[in-house]
């Protein structure tokens, strides 16, 4: 790594199905303006702009940040759009911290967002081509058939998926942002709820969201300067394989282990379950929570549904697992990754209120995207590396 | 900061291409990576540039990695901007000493859509797109400021055109290339007054890619590396009237803060997809009339949308591999009306 | 005075969409009721469909080869939920198919089946359209069914999960 970078500033705007009482512009500068009110700085002490945001189909809007350049005090800047399907909120931040960490910036602003109710995100994932034949309904329908072969792989019970999503939906009610809030949710309304492409039940899916999330990296000579606790940032790592290969594994994907590898060597950490006190993992469709457990290295192979079962990644377990209610509660495709960035970076900055772990010092962002094939991932913590 | 140098570069670009996407790029990568001298599994970051609405596809660019060997595992990532900009984070990425070189390519095909009216949807969604202004009409809306601001001419326009086309003469990857007289042309109808068809890019699909090296090992694998002095890009507020469009203010600075003028500049490739965007950022970079611009022909003889910015790069790097030169400027841009360029400063070993 | 809060615009874009010269090989066999395949010169792997390159080794792939129109359904997913462009009316069973001499699955649908009793390790056949509707398109292919054949070993199809 070259210089230091860390987050000294965090904004996220209320994710909701559809946030109709402001444009895209108003969408990104309320994220962006709260990280700058966070850092306590303006738009003038911001040297660089980054945007990261999934298919632009999602808005109708070819290269929305072009237009939205201006909105988010970019004008004389670089400004730099970002897109890794999925992952894109990870690689967001990962592009920004470089920029930091290349010695030639010193405060970037990074903002990534959907508004994926301007357009029609299902459709946009389902426009196929001519020759071909539309099975695939959606994300879902391309992930079920995985989460399928992992059950049988590992033997874990069936309600593991109920039970991550009671626990992040649970978490969400602590969580002010937050798009999906089911007061009272219990197990048997999980499982209750119609199965969309088995076994993947409606409650144990991510929701379709508006919103924007906004960080600020700086230097360690600003950071220096900043009113907040930095977060440190101790290591990213991006990593990606093709969709589809003869005899890939996409249940536990090699680049998602050797993003695991790599980020750990880099954070000189041994211990991975022992040393991070919590994390932020995209989960869009609650099995992946055991999966990420495994491909992480938190678990070993076909152990990681005993994490959930033990209760080892709940909000007081010895592992905390998406404290902020996680994708399954908020899902603006393009931010998802960052947001799991930046609740990871409130944590170690004390900054997550009700939903707020004791005693974190270390904390890991993960987002994933595409199939099951990009990997994006940080670590960050309130002690310079 | 790393000493960063461009060792190989490799290009394909016809006005219609039977192949699809992958199958375009993956004899460009297979090149470029050739040529470099550095096993595939050796280059340490790989990055690109490309746009889903070129190819009416979500996650386009997903297809593309099957042309690039992204097994075992990479370290990837992609924008959703033209290959220079892919080459910027590749750059970044290096000076951070994450890695030590870098794979970088763009690709696009313009044929199957109607390129000018898929870039309306480039513009502001709630006030300018629903007015359908395509890419063309906007350029025209430039052309016409600039030529009011500067006293120039449609025949000063004209005259960019054919010097472009007869430099192209020679160039495999020109789409369009000849010798063309100035009145005749001038004699066809304005598709967009005061555009007429040889002021506008034309319709090209392709793809480009190169590889960087850091340090010493760059003069191992290349018999002159071609050095990374200075690299910028800055962006502008869309609205075309919120901008003096007669000029490049942000080329201007990408400019200053590349260092252009630290030394003489020997040739010049600048992105150009309009005539008259050429005499902007003639005037934008400083480059007087000594300057070679567009010894290629530039993008008014070929323009593989998405990754014409990175051609420029590597047309310029070829040339100076070459000893054509030993000091270039190449520049990239992206958006309506020049609103995003970037401009890097070369020099050969 | 209210204000304007959305507007709608409709967007339509049209694409020449060229499918390649793989694809299109394919598609033409398809359309001759044949399935072709490719092999890797590296890895020696067959995939259906040829898509021109092998993603794992990065060559282009250029052997050609037929494979057979049975195979094994090594995952699949009940799909309930609808959308627009979905071919087929939910519910219904999306099953990744392995066909008998290649080396990766492809999705398609499997139909004539009660969706209780679709399972990994299916033996299944193809179901084409009749010879004179044949086109270069995967719906020549309308779907999958179930054929009396004992289910595959998991051993035998584990590692295309």
């Amino acid at each position: 790594m070259g210089e230091r970078s860390a987050v000294i500033g965090i904004g996220q705007t209320k994710y909701d199905a559809k946030r109709i009482d402001v444009s895209m512009p108003g969408l990104v500068r309320e994220a962006a303006l709260a990280a700058l009110a966070d850092a306590d700085l303006r738009w003038q002490d911001i040297d660089a702009v980054v945007v990261g945001k999934a298919p632009d189909m999602f808005e109708g809007v070819m290269m929305p940040e072009l237009f939205l350049a201006d909105a988010l005090g970019a004008a004389g800047k670089p400004l730099l759009r970002v897109h890794t399907a999925g992952s894109v909120g990870g690689s967001t931040g990962i592009v920004a911290s470089s920029l930091v960490e290349s010695g030639v910036f010193e405060r970037v602003l990074c903002v990534a967002f959907e508004k994926q109710s301007e357009s029609n995100a299902m459709w946009a994932l389902t426009v196929s081509t001519p020759f071909s034949v539309a099975v695939i309904a959606g994300a879902g329908g391309y992930f079920a058939p995985l989460i399928r072969a992992y059950i049988r792989r590992s033997g874990a019970p069936e309600d593991t998926g109920i039970r991550v999503a009671v626990k992040d939906r649970q978490n969400a009610l602590k969580n002010p942002y937050a798009h999906v809030k089911i007061p009272g949710v219990t197990f048997d309304q999980v499982m209750a709820s119609p199965m969309l492409w088995d076994p993947i039940r409606y409650l144990e899916t991510c929701p379709s969201s508006d919103g924007a999330c906004a960080m600020i990296f700086a230097s360690e000579n600003k950071a220096a300067k900043s009113p907040g606790k930095p977060a440190w940032v101790h290591a990213t790592a991006m990593r990606s394989e093709p969709t589809m290969f003869a005899g890939r594994d996409q249940v536990n994907p090699l680049a998602g282990r050797m993003n695991a590898q790599d980020l750990y060597a880099k954070a000189g950490i041994t211990n991975p379950r022992r040393e991070i006190d919590c994390a932020e993992i995209y989960v869009p469709f609650s099995w992946f929570e055991p999966m990420w457990m495994e491909t992480m290295g938190f678990a070993e192979e076909g152990q990681g549904w005993k994490m959930t079962y033990e209760g080892a990644t709940a909000l007081d377990g010895d592992l905390p697992v998406n404290m902020s209610g996680g994708v399954l509660s908020s899902n603006p495709i393009g931010a998802s990754g960052l947001i799991r960035f930046a609740e990871a970076a409130m944590q170690v900055r004390g900054q997550a209120g009700e939903h707020q772990v004791d005693g974190v010092h270390k904390a890991l962002g993960h987002a994933y995207g595409g199939g099951s094939q990009y990997f994006s991932t940080y670590i960050v913590a309130d002690h310079k590396p | 900061m790393r000493d960063v140098a461009i060792v190989s570069f490799a290009q394909s670009a016809k006005a219609r291409d039977q192949r699809n996407e992958v199958e375009i790029l993956m004899p460009v990568v297979r090149e470029a990576v050739k040529a470099s001298g550095l096993p595939r599994t050796e280059i340490g970051f790989t990055c690109s540039g490309s746009s889903d609405y070129l190819q009416g596809q979500s996650f386009a660019f997903v297809g593309a990695l099957d042309a690039v060997g992204a097994w075992p595992p990479i370290k990837e990532s992609h924008v959703e901007m033209d290959g220079a900009w892919a080459l910027y984070e590749a750059w970044i990425k290096i000076q951070t000493g994450d890695v030590d070189s870098a794979l970088v390519y763009s690709f696009g095909k313009s044929s199957p859509g109607d390129i000018a009216e898929v870039l309306a949807l480039q513009l502001d969604p709630y006030t300018v797109t629903p007015l359908w202004p395509d890419a063309h009409s906007l350029a025209a809306l430039q052309a016409r400021a600039f030529l009011e601001a500067t006293g120039k001419s449609e025949r000063d326009l004209a005259e960019v055109a054919v010097r472009s086309r007869r430099s192209a003469i020679g160039n495999p990857h020109a789409v369009v290339s000849g010798e063309f007289d100035v009145a005749k042309l001038l004699l066809e109808p304005c598709v967009s007054s005061p555009l007429r068809a040889h002021d506008l890019p034309p319709v090209t699909d392709g793809a480009s890619a190169l590889v960087m090296v850091a340090g010493e090992r760059a003069r191992k694998l290349c018999a002159r590396p071609v050095w990374i002095r200075g690299i910028d890009h800055r962006i502008e507020p869309q609205g075309l009237g919120v901008r003096e469009l007669a000029r490049s203010a942000s080329t201007e600075i990408a400019g200053a803060k590349a260092g252009v003028h630290k030394g003489r500049v020997d040739l010049a490739e600048l992105h150009a997809p309009y005539s008259h965007q050429e005499l902007i950022l003639r005037a934008a970079l400083g480059l007087g009339e000594s300057v070679d611009v567009n010894p290629s022909g530039g993008a008014l003889a070929s323009h593989p949308l998405m990754a014409a910015g990175l051609v420029r790069i590597g047309e310029a790097a070829l040339r100076l591999m070459a000893r054509d030169g030993d000091r270039a400027v190449a520049h990239a841009t992206q958006g309506p009306c020049l609103q995003q360029n970037l401009v890097c400063v070369l020099e050969g070993d | 005075m209210e204000l304007v809060k959305s507007i709608v615009t409709p967007v339509s874009l049209d694409y020449d969409y060229v499918t390649g010269r793989a694809q299109s090989r394919f598609l033409r066999g398809i359309a001759e009721g044949r399935i072709l395949g490719q092999r890797c010169v590296e890895c020696r792997r067959v995939y259906v469909p040829s898509r021109g390159a092998c993603p794992r080794c990065a060559v282009p792939t250029e052997e050609e080869l037929q494979v057979s129109d049975k195979g094994t359904v090594t995952t699949f997913c009940i799909v309930r939920v609808p959308s627009e462009n979905l071919s087929f009316t939910p519910p219904y069973a999306c099953v990744a198919v392995l066909l008998d001499g290649a080396n990766i699955p492809f999705n398609h649908v499997l139909q004539e089946c009660s969706l209780e009793d679709v399972r990994m390790g299916m033996r299944v056949q193809a179901v084409w359209k009749p010879a004179a509707e044949l086109g270069p398109s995967m719906s020549s292919i309308r779907y999958f069914k179930p054929i009396a054949e004992p289910d595959a070993d998991y051993d035998s199809y584990k590692e295309h999960l």
